[in-house]
């Protein structure tokens, strides 16, 4: 969706008839993401999301599993398994190791070309995105990227796939009507993670990938991993509080991190305070940084643009302190407090320590 | 490899398009430098525009200038704290084709100016800031960028940089600004429905509404306060002198927040989104004020040269006509094979003096100072006027003798009688 | 060497307002910029194209006023432009830009041919990232993306090597060229245009291709025709039925604002008073 956003009318109402080829099209796809040996969450969250769109079609809901011959690669179709999927389709080959765009593409589209699903949905994310465009345009079908929410019309079994733009002033729903598969990227924590069954089971439909090393251009050359240990986690943070550039000062910036501290929660930020260099950018909350969802976010001297909004809108509870009573924020926070965030952040400290600390006693 | 040039324009506002427009259609190679990212994009306010100067450049204007409502009606209001007096003219013939008058937003206007000039054949050159001019002895040669190799030369330099021209005031040509010649002007647009603002202004179609205002919501300051409606937004904006700001200690934020606040602004700009908020200088030191126009090699045109009419808000017209007429000088030259030296150059003055820029300018010369040392005209006359009007409409079973009465001793124990002939007189003198 | 980089106008999309009523975009006064994130794209090919020579062409396919972009790239030291523009292409999605885009760089290709395809790695306003990976397809490059870096560049034996950022690091990868890369942003920053190429920008003659210039074999993979995907609705977020519970306390003290906080928030949600409780300790 680049010019499409703005210069297409609504399609109208009319009845939709879907061309007789493409009835054959049937099933939810979730693309199983992993890398170096850890399946991406937003995989399960997908699995969560697609079993209901499966429901609603009575079709059924598959993994689709690439990766290197063994038993890691295998363990992923079953993590499929416990969170919904029916199936899995599984690829198994030693060029399938580390991603790369041509094995992965060319995997994928063959899958698709051979199995006919209606629904192709991937996370949204480095690799998602990557692997999504080209198999899009492979075969010549509709992506939509970076969805935020997935609904069927039901008459022309049809993803409405919804999405943010113009920087999230505004949300539109896409279809793909005379194509399939329809295909989507759904970002990162935006659907809620399914439970686990780990009672479920599902067929395993095996393929192969067909390909020989010497006929992929692109080789890799070396990985080198982020330092986990000092990468913020903020996506997956239970309790995050984040400050914006009401903090005025970098050195401000501190009674952010003592209630974090207190709390052991993680520290998020705006965009401007990301670009002055307060934290570093992987602690940028909102549109253009994490998405997040955690179970208390506290929002300091943040204004709740829509582009922050959009990134820590589903968190359970939000708490907002601004000095402005008017500040955007306060039409989407849980709980408010109008005030000095200067002075406020930490008496909110001692309380949340004085509480906590009684509550602990209390047993 | 430096490139030479017949002119170099600085400044792509009214007065440097006005000017690179005429020298440009006249078949001169201009050089026109903007420090802007476009032609206007500092200027993200409304304000009027007065179609006469702009006919005699482009006289087709409305064809497609970005023009946004024209001015059926003019408000005069007077505000105390809490009501306003005022007189409203609105008239059928402002709705008379051609319009004189109308409501504009500057960037999108500057830009379509802008877009003529090039057309005509001027070079434009934007995101670059003249440092410096370029001097040989007295005589200006080119100009200095902040860019890399930015040394550019011109038989002549046209300093169309706006109020506080620095490049004016480094080359000696102009003496430092005195605060009680400027006056600070903060403005912001206010982005709502269209519909809104028919509904609210009843206007229909293109018509606009101007609102002037004077009185408490300068709280004692010399100024005025004003209100546009533009096709989708409304301008609002208040400007005083900037030796008074000093004095009240007031920021001029805080001004305008508490005029917005005012009960009879207020619900004006309901609904609205505030979508910018400027502050920029007017040069309103008037007659007196006016530095030096040319030398050997260059001219000042517009808000440069002090040209605003602060009494009756004209600025861009000025602005147009002056830099028309130092395109017009130049042309002249050019055609009589005459250099651009000081002594030719003199021409401009002479044209000013003879046009209704100067003649404006004198007639007003002394209205600054009177403003400045009464500041009754803004605090005190705007209370009693309320005070009159609200005993004369509140029914109270007081006889109208009565009040009459109790309305001239209030106007009298404020400002003694002798006083407030002597204010009369004073606005008289000055207006004269 | 001959990098052609894509760029797309935009409008700012911090500048955007929504009309509260039609929930339609008003544009009034909102400037249109080149896409940002594809600054760093052409500053990283004006890099290389100052340690390896050669020439980079900056393409776009827009509505005529994003002529303006392609100046500004210009100015940056961009030695040519292209300008697609043409009433067929409008109501492009991704996959229809990408047709359009593919097809011009054919074209720029037999003039000269073409290295290497840059194009930033999302637009602010389609924020999609597709339409580079869509190029690469449809002109059977090897694609690239979220790169952040090139670390070097072998052009006798076609060879590059770039590190690019996937989920949990840096991937190292080396590939033949041609190659089209999606520039990561933060990877640089744009140079300030020298003098002469502002003048040069000003002066420079951008070439505007209407779709058989661009070599538009088949109308109807372009525009709404060629755009699988439709748009069927756009509305405004939802505002949230309640507002805020706005703290207050007799007094302003911020201790005791905090105090009442706490304990209406936990009284509410005691299962996120235990959960704090229990990560505290
Ligand atoms: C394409 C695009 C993508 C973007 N992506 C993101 C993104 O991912 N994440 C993001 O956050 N932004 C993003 N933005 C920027 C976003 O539009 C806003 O500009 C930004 O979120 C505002 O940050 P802020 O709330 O810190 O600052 P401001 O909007 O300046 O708000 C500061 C707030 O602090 C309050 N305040 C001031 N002083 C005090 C005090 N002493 N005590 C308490 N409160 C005080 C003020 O009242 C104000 O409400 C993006 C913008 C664009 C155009
Ligand atoms: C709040 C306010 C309201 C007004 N309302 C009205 C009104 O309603 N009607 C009216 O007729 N007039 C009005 N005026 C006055 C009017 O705006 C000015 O008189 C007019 O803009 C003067 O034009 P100018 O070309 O001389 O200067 P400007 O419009 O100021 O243009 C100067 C240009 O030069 C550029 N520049 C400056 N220095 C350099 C440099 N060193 N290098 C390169 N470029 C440079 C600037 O960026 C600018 O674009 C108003 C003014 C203000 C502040
Ligand atoms: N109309 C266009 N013209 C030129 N390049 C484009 C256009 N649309 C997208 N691009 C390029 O493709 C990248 C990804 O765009 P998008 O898929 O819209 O997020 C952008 O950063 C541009 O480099």
């Amino acid at each position: 969706m680049s010019e499409a956003t703005e210069t297409k009318k609504p399609a109208g109402k009319k009845r939709f008839e879907l061309d007789d080829r493409l009835k054959a099209y049937k099933g939810i796809w979730v693309f199983i993401e992993h890398e170096r040996g850890t399946i991406h969450s937003v995989s399960l969250e997908l699995l969560g999301e697609g079993r209901k769109l499966a429901d609603s079609l009575g079709v059924e809901l598959a993994g689709v599993v690439m990766g290197p011959p063994g038993e890691t690669t295998r363990s992923f179709c079953r993590e499929a398994f416990f969170h919904g999927a029916d199936l899995c389709y599984l690829m198994e080959d030693p060029l399938l190791t580390d991603y790369r765009n041509e094995p992965y593409t060319r995997g994928m589209t063959d899958l698709v070309n051979k199995y006919q699903p209606e629904i192709l949905l991937l996370g949204a994310t480095t690799l998602g995105r990557d692997l999504a465009g080209s198999v899009a345009t492979t075969l010549k079908t509709g992506l939509t990227a970076d969805c935020t929410e997935l609904n069927m019309d039901m008459e022309g079994r049809s993803l409405l796939a919804t999405r943010p733009t113009f920087g999230g002033s505004l949300l539109c729903t896409i279809q793909t009507l005379n194509y399939r598969p329809q295909m989507a990227t759904i970002r990162p924590r935006v659907m809620a993670m399914p439970d686990r069954d780990n009672a479920r089971s599902g067929r395993i439909v095996e393929d192969a990938l067909g390909m020989v090393e010497s006929s992929i251009v692109t080789k890799v050359l070396e990985f080198i991993p982020d330092e986990m240990q000092d990468k913020p986690q903020l996506p997956f943070a239970d309790i995050i509080v984040s400050g914006g550039r009401g903090m005025k000062k970098p050195e401000n910036f501190k009674l952010i991190w003592d209630l974090a501290k207190v709390l052991g929660a993680e520290v998020g930020a705006t965009r401007p305070v990301v670009q002055s260099g307060w934290v570093d950018l992987e602690r940028q909350v909102g549109q253009s940084g994490k998405t997040v969802r955690p179970k208390l976010y506290i929002a300091a001297g943040i204004s709740g643009a829509i582009q922050h909004r959009v990134g820590m809108d589903a968190s359970d509870v939000i708490i907002a302190i601004n000095n402005d009573p008017n500040a955007p924020i306060f039409d989407f926070a849980h709980y408010g407090i109008v005030g000095n965030a200067m002075t406020i952040l930490p008496a909110l400290t001692d309380a949340f320590r004085i509480h906590l600390a009684t509550a602990r006693k209390a047993g | 490899m430096s490139e030479k040039f017949d002119v170099i324009v600085v400044g792509a506002g009214p007065s440097g398009n006005a000017a690179a427009y005429k020298l440009a259609s006249a078949g001169l190679s201009v050089l026109q430098i903007e420090r802007g990212e476009s032609p206007g994009s500092k200027n993200v306010q409304g304000a009027i525009l007065y179609s006469d100067a702009l006919e005699k450049l482009i006289p087709d204007f409305r064809d497609d200038a970005p023009l946004e409502r024209h001015v059926i009606e003019q408000r005069m209001w007077v505000l105390d704290d809490d009501s306003y007096i005022g007189s409203h003219y609105r008239s059928e013939v402002f709705n008379q084709q051609p319009y004189n008058r109308y409501t504009m937003i500057r960037s999108q206007f500057d830009k379509w100016f802008s877009e003529r000039v090039q057309k005509a054949g001027a070079l434009l050159i934007c995101e670059t800031t003249v440092d410096q001019l370029l001097l040989d002895g007295n005589r200006v040669i080119g100009v200095l960028t902040d860019r890399q190799g930015g040394e550019i030369y011109a038989d002549a330099v046209i300093l169309a940089d706006g109020v506080n021209s620095l490049l004016a005031k480094k080359a000696g040509f102009h003496p430092e600004l005195h605060p009680k010649d400027v006056a600070l002007a903060v403005k912001e647009i206010h982005f709502m429905p269209q519909e809104l603002i028919e509904q609210r202004f009843n206007v229909t179609g293109d018509e606009g509404v101007v609102i002037e205002m004077v009185g408490k919501i300068t709280q004692g300051m010399m100024g005025t306060g004003f209100l546009y409606t533009n096709r989708e937004s409304i301008t609002i904006g208040v400007g005083c002198m900037l030796s008074d700001f000093k004095q009240q200690q007031i920021t001029p934020y805080a001004l305008l927040e508490q005029m917005k606040a005012h009960p009879s602004i207020k619900p004006l700009l309901q609904g609205g989104e505030m979508k910018e908020y400027t502050a920029h200088l007017i040069p309103e030191g008037g007659f007196n004020a006016v530095p030096d126009l040319y030398g050997d090699g260059w001219m000042i045109v517009g808000d440069a040269g002090m040209f605003v009419n602060a009494v009756h808000r004209e600025g861009s017209n000025l602005a147009m006509t002056t830099g028309m007429h130092a395109a017009d000088t130049l042309i002249e030259l050019k055609a009589e094979g005459r250099e651009f030296s000081a002594a030719n150059l003199k021409r401009y003055k002479t044209r000013l003096d003879e046009s209704f820029v100067m003649k404006d300018l004198k007639k007003y010369k002394n209205m600054p100072d009177v403003f400045h040392t009464n500041p009754q005209f803004f605090n005190d006359y705007p209370e009693l006027l309320s005070k009159a009007a609200r005993t004369m409409l509140t029914v109270d079973g007081v006889d109208k003798k009565t009040k009459e009465r109790e309305i001239r001793s209030s106007f009298r124990k404020r400002r003694s009688l002798f006083g407030m002939l002597g204010d009369t007189f004073k606005l008289w003198r000055a207006f004269e | 060497m001959h990098i052609v980089v894509c760029i797309k106008q935009v409008p700012d999309s911090a500048q955007i307002r929504v009309h509260p009523v039609t929930n339609t975009i008003m544009r009034q006064g909102v400037p249109a910029i080149v896409n940002p994130y594809d600054l760093f794209a052409l500053e990283e090919a004006l890099r290389l194209k100052d340690q390896y020579g050669g020439r980079v062409t900056v393409l776009t396919m827009g509505p005529p006023m994003a002529e303006a972009a392609l100046r500004k790239a210009i100015s940056y030291g961009a030695d040519d432009a292209v300008l697609v523009t043409d009433r067929v292409f409008a109501g492009s999605d991704t996959l229809a830009t990408s047709y359009a885009l593919a097809s011009a760089i054919g074209q720029i290709h037999k003039d000269m041919p073409v290295d290497l395809v840059f194009t930033g790695k999302q637009t602010i306003d389609g924020d999609t990232a597709q339409v580079g990976p869509g190029i690469a397809k449809r002109l059977d490059m090897q694609l690239l993306t979220y790169v952040s870096k090139v670390r070097s560049l072998d052009i006798d034996h076609k060879e590059i090597i770039v590190e690019r950022r996937s989920e949990g690091g840096v991937q190292v990868l080396k590939t033949s060229i041609p190659s089209l890369i999606t520039v990561l942003e933060g990877s640089n920053e744009m140079r300030f245009a020298t003098m002469a190429n502002m003048f040069r920008a000003s002066r420079y003659p951008v070439k505007v291709w209407n779709k058989e210039l661009a070599g538009i074999e088949d109308p109807t993979k372009t525009g709404l025709k060629g755009s699988p995907t439709v748009v069927s609705k756009v509305f405004a977020p939802t505002p949230r039925a309640v507002k805020a519970e706005i703290i207050q306390c007799e007094s302003d003290d911020p201790k005791d604002l905090s105090v009442t906080l706490l304990a209406k928030m936990f009284a509410k949600h005691p299962k996120l008073e235990k959960e704090i409780a229990k990560r505290a300790a």
